[in-house]
């Protein structure tokens, strides 16, 4: 077969992928884009230090950002063995999210009647408060691990449920005929088509999970209240509150932010991983 | 220039077998409107046939029932030469290029065009080939890792085109393809549809509202008028192929337009 000639164009109608320069591997934006708030950061955290030190806050009272780091070396022992555990929990309850919020949404999106008969509930799920019924599922469940998860996972599902559903249902119009013009039948349809189309949607969800569930297992924790040697940041919180240990809660508090700061970090690289060669939310252009 | 009532069924025997027999076909929507009404139409193997018509005229919705994409509401669709299933429907054997390009954005062109293939379960590698043909067919030879967004308007289209021909149709139904597009594009797309028919000679149904293109690429032209939509005349376009840039300038393709341009401000007065 001959080819045919290339159309001028067409060829210069290509979009231009922007190649920009690159300093130790990031580019400028990239690296104002960490600079700016890092720099609001640490002269947030001075104004802070330099205040308590100025007015001689007692520690009891508000630490500085120095003591409390000095803290969360020297507790670094039982805080990281407790950040060890809400991580766990975390990620289990994300797991169960993810794996229930695909499945559901996928047989919600096969089956009409069941999204009408079950998506209600979903819903009654998500707007019902944790904290009011942390402490039901905290007598019914035994284990103090199981209910935490439970909880984590109510708080995390829907997201992930509600947007999955979405993405399902937003196929090309034109695609959907396409396959069924090749008689394409159901399971192909969804892997094929459904289930791609749904990725943005689930990863735009699964960002807002992640979070979601860390915060699900903080509270569930609060709520619990319970100790022993296999207790969460939550606990740690808690506990150092009663001692009066306000750095440590301080400390703990810290650590809290920062694996959820990770959690969300390491999802969105993920979604730009997943996205980066289709979607136009991963796709820099040059106007 | 020869004029012809498409309500005779009679064929010239030059012409070839008719691949693909509307009788009597009407559309009503559900919500009351119909849409077209008594449409006669024959397409004979190896055809370039134009629908053409003002919009709203229902040429699309013919389109689309003749791909089996929503059922006539009075009249039949028949397919003499092609077999048909257990339950007695016809195994509709069509390429649909819509006005849209289409694709997959997650997929690489390649991948876009094996989309068929692998519906009707043709294994990967082979697939594979037959979408790299197809793809060089329409000069995309070198885009097969691309995806959509990397592609202008114009290549997106000539992807779909690929991924309609990829399964060596029977048909090759076009929903005013190039209607997006712009003129120096269009008139390029144009003449590599027709080389590509002239190469594979398959049978091609094209949508269009544009008298000068449906003159341009077509040896029939079937003028449809609207409210309700139906068939007012059938022209035929003599002139021989190949067809190319001096055609365009040619005082017979001026006739032909004038003649195709009347009888659609006939399909539009009506």
């Amino acid at each position: 077969m001959t080819a045919v000639i290339q159309d001028g164009t067409d060829a210069a109608a290509l979009p231009a992928i922007v190649e920009e320069r690159r300093w130790l591997y990031l580019t400028i934006p990239t690296w104002q884009r960490i600079l700016a708030p890092l720099v609001i950061g640490l002269v947030v955290l001075g104004l802070w230090e330099f205040v308590v030190w100025q007015a001689g806050v007692p520690y009891y009272i508000l630490p500085g950002p120095w003591q409390i780091f000095r803290t969360l070396i020297t507790d670094w022992g039982t805080l990281s063995g407790s950040l060890l555990i809400t991580l766990q929990i975390t990620g289990l309850a994300l797991l169960a999210a993810v794996v229930l919020g695909i499945a559901l949404s996928v047989l919600f999106t096969q089956s009409k009647w069941l999204e009408m008969s079950l998506f209600p509930y979903a819903v009654i799920l998500q707007v019902t408060p944790i904290v009011a019924i942390a402490p039901l599922i905290i007598i019914w469940v035994n284990d103090t691990l199981v209910s935490l998860l439970i909880c984590a996972w109510i708080v995390a599902f829907f997201p992930i449920l509600s947007n999955t559903i979405l993405g399902l249902n937003s196929a090309d119009h034109n695609l959907i005929n396409l396959f069924q013009l090749y008689g394409a039948n159901r399971w192909q349809t969804l892997r094929h088509l459904r289930l791609p189309a749904a990725l943005p949607y689930f990863l735009g969800g699964l960002r807002i999970s992640g979070g979601l569930a860390l915060i699900g297992a903080v509270v569930a924790e609060f709520v619990a209240g319970s100790g022993g040697t296999a207790s969460g940041l939550a606990f740690r919180i808690l506990e150092a509150g009663y001692q009066l240990k306000i750095p440590r809660m301080f400390a703990a508090l810290v650590m809290v932010s920062g694996a959820g700061v990770v959690i969300f970090l390491v999802l969105s690289l993920i979604s730009h991983l997943l996205l980066r060669r289709w979607h136009e939310s991963a796709v820099r252009r040059e106007n | 220039m020869a004029l012809r009532r498409a309500v005779e069924p009679a064929v010239e025997a030059s012409r070839g077998r008719p691949v693909l027999q509307v009788r009597g076909v009407a559309k009503r929507f559900s919500n009351g409107t119909l849409a077209v009404t008594g449409v006669d139409l024959d397409l004979c193997a190896g055809e370039f046939v134009s629908l053409l018509g003002p919009s709203g005229c229902g040429k699309s919705t013919l389109l689309r029932m003749i791909a089996g994409l929503g059922e006539p509401s009075a009249g039949r669709i028949e397919w003499p030469t092609t077999d048909h299933d257990s339950h007695g429907r016809p195994m509709r054997d069509v390429g649909f290029v819509f006005q849209e390009a289409t694709l997959m954005p997650w997929a690489t062109a390649e991948r876009n065009v094996m989309l068929p293939l692998i519906l009707k379960r043709v294994p990967p590698r082979q697939a594979a080939a037959r979408a790299d043909a197809a793809l060089e067919a329409v000069g995309l030879g070198s885009f097969l890792q691309a995806y959509p967004r990397e592609l202008s308007g114009g290549m997106k289209m000539r992807v779909s085109i690929a991924r309609a021909l990829v399964t060596e149709p029977k048909i090759l139904l076009m929903d005013e393809p190039f209607a997006a597009l712009d003129e120096i594009t269009r008139q390029k797309l144009n003449d590599d549809l027709l080389a590509l028919w002239a190469r594979q000679r398959f049978t091609v149904l094209f949508v269009t509202h544009s008298v000068f293109e449906s003159v341009y690429l077509s040896q029939r032209i079937v003028v449809m008028a609207a409210r309700p939509g139906r068939v007012i005349a059938d022209v035929a376009t003599d002139a021989p192929f190949p067809r190319d840039a001096s055609f365009r300038t040619s005082p017979e393709y001026a006739a032909s337009c004038r003649v195709v341009s009347a009888k659609l401000l006939e399909a539009i007065a009506s």
